[in-house]
């Protein structure tokens, strides 16, 4: 494996919870900065996802159109995709709505109980008509469960994938 | 009963024939009788009647060339006649003894040729109602040999030397299963017929049971001696009222003439028969969930050991073998196990009932020695495939077999030849395809019977079978990618080493076979998204909400 | 019967072990503890062998063999853990992952789930095969319980508890295939269940979320289903 110099995270359909246990490293976030640099992010600038990036987590399920585009980009520019916490690693919570569709989650947001019901056709994405897992969608190279992982599970897959190693999490964290 | 008094019986029975001139007889199983042949009799009836010649009208089981429905045979000239219709009465009446109506040939070609005839040796000359026509041509006289002259022992060697496997599909050796019950302890014994067919394409049973249900409870009671039970069941699917009707009146038939019953021809062998209908689930086929089903109980498998030999029926040693196998034993015993054993291949003896069915000819019930070619049963008898079209598979075994492509034509029918091909012998349905089937579509509609037949009872056959038919569907529609061609074959590969019973063991046959001979056409399907056959419409779904 | 004749001697895993003859593979292994999985197993309850996961390897044997159900015999030799035992397993749990809903994350029974467990021991990350989001619906009609039919795998220790242990048949089986369901009496809403005792012992078996104690859920409250085997012993003590 490649010397890991960049780290990019992605928020797809998830809570941003993932992000949350990310940043509960604490102080081991210094230490682990100093080994790469956080090139995009939810909790960084950048708008656009650079051309090559050696590691991304990305949390959350693929759900829309926009989803879908950026996975597939991002998966192109990555070199170690890892698929952080439930909802990337099996839809979770982002997927119940699957057992029904999408529709009447639209209507349950934008038209009932509002003063101005509409579904609205522009600035929001399309949603997908099912939601998916990340490896349902593009090839994941390692898939850390949890919701969510907890610090020192994310802590264990950074500190590994530094050391050169691609970490698997079988036996070590559970769903949920 | 003595062998005097069968042997008046039979005399009686002959008598009454021997006072006409002419014997009609009419097809009245399930698929004749559908284009109203009991009409026809009644016609023919009423016809003979009027114009004074001594004719009997005779109303009998299937005759087996069910394409050329609705059949009707006249002895003693022995002339067949097919497609008849109610006004085809007359002509059929006043052609007696002389030339035969000519536009009621029923065109059979070479039907006929090659069969053999043991099991269904009696249809179309006996009435399935009346016990007397089936002791006039031989009936009863297995049971009373084995009641007076053979010991429970004698009998199982006779089987043994037979080389009879059993005819449900799976092949087991039936005088080695008689023995092992036969030398389990145990103070009741049963002996279960196991009617439960329910393969799609299959009629053997059904027929067997409509033409010729005496059979049966022959051979039912002459395994109840063997093994030393005094009660037995013949488990029937609801769904065949004509066979349970006709099993229905031949048991009281039975009864009435003492071949059921206490002191059975006066020996001190008691042994009866009960009737359990099954209520539609393919599963019940299966030996402990068919057991299950006649405890009263939810219709599902458990596992084997300990086989119902030893701990069956209501913890009982239980003797389970299908009808067509106990069709066989009265002229294995008649003729001796050594007349059976000559006919056939080295492992697989005796004959083998087929249904034809599917893009052939001559679609209809057939019975071979073991030993014959695909080819000659497919093209020999069935007349090959209709509408010059060609012929793509075979499909054998139900939805636990597999279909077998042209090259296999030359295939020698018998059990083991079948497996090592990728299907089987299965219960004997056979479904042959031309060029218009789709093989992707034909193993979907397989793995949709086994997913609905499921019975939820162990996790690889309720949800690996679901997930199976998703991906066969989605290969179907052309939205399949290799990724999902290979989770397919996993899939296959785990249900089949880890399901429960039978039922989810062999769910993945249908496609490892397609897969195995066909393999080009999912791949058509997969990387081109097209269906070579033309039946599929590949267009992949948008993925969008709109 | 001498008790010499009694005693079977196997190799489970390469260990040479002895075992009573009315042992199973898998009660011979547990006394050795030699971890084999199960899921519809429980001490104390028939087997029903329907869950596939205690499957191991018998040299000799033409397809592998449920380790609960299958007596020990002498001479044989059992493997529990190999390549192919492993994805076989792993594929069977993924297919119980996948055909109902399970989200462990907003589950009662999270950090106390028998299903949940089994995927961290056979170190299952995630499920490859599609998930097929079935609607199915959630009984909350007794006072005390609820039945969520979403984490249901099946396994029927509630109904073998209900009929074996506790003697009201309450629970049963309905429907075939993917579309069977446990049901309390002709599926009545289980709050109108008259056979039911409201014992709470198939809330105890249940090995997932699926019948819960209302009130009493989360990863805190640890279900107790070691009653069983006490129960039982302490029954056949008194006839």
């Amino acid at each position: 494996m490649t010397d890991i110099r960049t780290l990019a995270t992605v928020w797809l359909d998830g809570c941003s919870g993932c992000h949350m246990s990310l940043l509960d490293m604490d102080e081991r976030l210094i230490e682990l900065s100093s080994q790469f640099q956080l090139v995009y992010s939810p909790l960084v600038d950048r708008k656009t996802f650079p051309e090559r990036v050696d590691v991304t987590l990305v949390e959350g399920a693929v759900a829309s159109v926009e989803d879908l585009k950026k996975i597939r980009r991002i998966r192109e520019h990555t070199g170690v995709l890892v698929s952080l916490g439930d909802c990337a690693l099996t839809g979770n919570v982002s997927a119940m709505r699957n057992t029904c569709g999408p529709q009447p989650v639209m209507l349950r947001v934008y038209e009932q109980n509002v003063l101005q019901p509409q579904i609205p056709t522009e600035g929001v994405p399309a949603l997908l008509n099912r939601v998916r897992p990340v490896h349902e969608v593009v090839p994941v190279d390692v898939y850390v469960p949890g919701c969510p992982p907890s610090a020192d599970t994310i802590y264990r897959v950074l500190s590994e994938l530094l050391a050169g190693h691609v970490p698997t999490l079988g036996g070590v964290a559970h769903f949920g | 009963m003595n062998v005097e008094e069968l042997q008046q019986i039979a005399a009686q029975a002959q008598e009454e024939r021997d006072k006409f001139d002419y014997e009609v007889n009419v097809c009245m199983g399930t698929s004749c009788l559908s284009q109203h042949s009991d009409r026809i009799r009644d016609a023919i009836a009423k016809e003979a009647e009027s114009c004074g010649k001594k004719c009997h009208v005779r109303r009998t089981g299937c005759m087996g060339p069910c394409a050329a429905g609705p059949m009707v045979l006249v002895e003693p000239a022995g002339t067949q006649y097919g497609h008849v219709r109610e006004g085809d009465a007359k002509d059929i009446v006043s052609a007696l003894g002389g030339d035969p109506v000519a536009r009621l040939d029923p065109r059979l070609g070479s039907y006929f040729e090659g069969q053999h005839f043991v099991v269904l040796e009696n249809v179309g000359h006996i009435d399935p109602e009346k016990v007397d026509e089936y002791v006039a041509r031989g009936g009863y006289e297995a049971l009373l040999k084995v009641l007076t002259e053979m010991t429970p022992a004698q009998v199982i060697e006779q089987i043994s030397k037979s080389g009879l496997r059993g005819r449900g599909g799976g092949g087991y050796p039936t005088g080695l299963k008689w023995d092992t019950v036969a030398k389990v302890k145990g103070a009741q014994k049963y002996v279960i017929c196991n009617g439960d067919e329910g393969d799609p394409g299959a009629f053997m049973d059904r027929s067997v049971l409509e033409s010729d249900p005496q059979r049966v409870i022959e051979g039912m009671a002459i395994a109840a001696y063997a093994i030393g039970a005094t009660k037995g069941y013949v488990y029937v699917r609801a769904e065949y009222p004509l066979a349970v009707q006709r099993l229905t009146v031949a048991l009281r038939e039975a009864r009435r003439r003492g071949f059921l019953g206490n002191a059975i021809c006066e020996t001190t062998f008691s042994f009866d028969i009960d009737i359990r209908l099954g209520a539609g689930a393919f599963v019940c086929g299966e030996e402990t969930a068919l057991i299950a089903s006649i405890e009263g109980k939810r219709g599902t498998p458990r596992p084997r050991p300990p086989y119902p030999a030893v701990s069956g029926l209501w913890g009982d040693p239980t003797l389970i073998n299908n009808v067509e196998t106990f069709a066989n034993v009265p002229p294995i015993i008649r003729h001796g196990g050594e007349w059976f054993s000559s006919m056939g291949t080295a492992r697989s003896k005796g004959t083998k009932v087929f249904a034809l069915t599917g893009k052939i000819q001559r679609t209809g019930l057939v019975e071979v020695p073991m030993g014959m070619t695909l080819r000659q049963i497919i093209f020999g008898i069935g007349g090959g495939v209709p509408d010059g079209r060609k012929f793509k598979a075979v499909q054998t075994g139900g939805p636990s077999g597999g279909c077998l492509p042209e090259e296999h034509l030359d295939l020698s029918i018998s059990y083991d030849a079948l497996i090592s091909a990728g299907s089987m012998m299965g219960s004997g349905g056979m479904i042959v395809m031309d060029d218009t089937s789709c093989m992707v579509s034909v193993a979907r509609f397989f793995m949709e019977f086994c997913m609905t037949e499921s019975c939820g009872k162990c996790v690889p056959c309720r949800a690996g079978t679901v997930q199976m038919y998703n991906l066969l569907t989605k290969i179907c529609k052309g939205e399949a990618t290799r990724r999902d061609l290979d989770q397919l074959t996993e899939l296959c590969e785990v249900v089949g080493a880890t399901s429960l019973c039978g039922l989810g063991q062999t769910a993945p046959n249908p496609v490892l076979s397609t897969l195995r001979y066909f393999r080009h056409e999912y791949l058509a399907h997969i990387d081109e998204k097209r269906c070579p056959a033309g039946v599929c419409e590949c267009s992949p779904a948008v993925e969008v909400h709109a | 019967m001498s008790a010499e004749s009694n005693v079977r001697t196997l190799t489970i895993d390469g260990e040479e072990i002895s075992a009573r003859a009315d042992q199973t593979i898998l009660e011979a292994a547990r006394e050795h503890k030699l971890a084999i999985p199960t899921l519809c197993h429980l001490d104390g309850l028939s087997e029903v062998g329907a869950c596939r996961m205690c499957l191991v390897e018998v040299k000799g044997a033409r397809r592998l063999l449920p380790a609960c159900v299958t007596r020990v015999e002498e001479g044989m030799e059992v493997t529990t853990h190999n390549p192919k035992i492993d994805r076989y397993r792993t594929m069977i749990l993924e297919l119980f992952f996948a055909e109902r809903n399970h989200i462990c994350s907003i589950c009662v029974a999270n950090g106390n789930c028998e299903l949940q467990s089994l995927a961290l021991t056979l170190g299952m990350t995630h499920v490859e095969i599609p998930y097929q989001y079935p609607q199915l619906p959630v009984d909350a009609s007794h006072p005390r319980f609820t039945v969520d039919h979403n984490r249901c795998v099946l396994c029927t220790r509630c109904v073998r508890v209900c009929s074996e242990i506790e003697g009201a048949n309450t629970w049963g089986v309905m429907g075939r295939g993917a579309q069977s369901l446990v049901i309390t009496d002709l599926k009545e809403p289980w709050g109108e269940s008259e056979t039911c005792t409201s014992c709470g012992k198939c809330v105890q078996v249940c090995p997932t979320g699926a019948l819960f104690e209302k009130d009493r859920a989360g990863s805190k409250v640890r279900k107790q289903p070691d009653f069983l085997p006490y129960l039982r012993i302490m029954r056949e003590g008194e006839q």
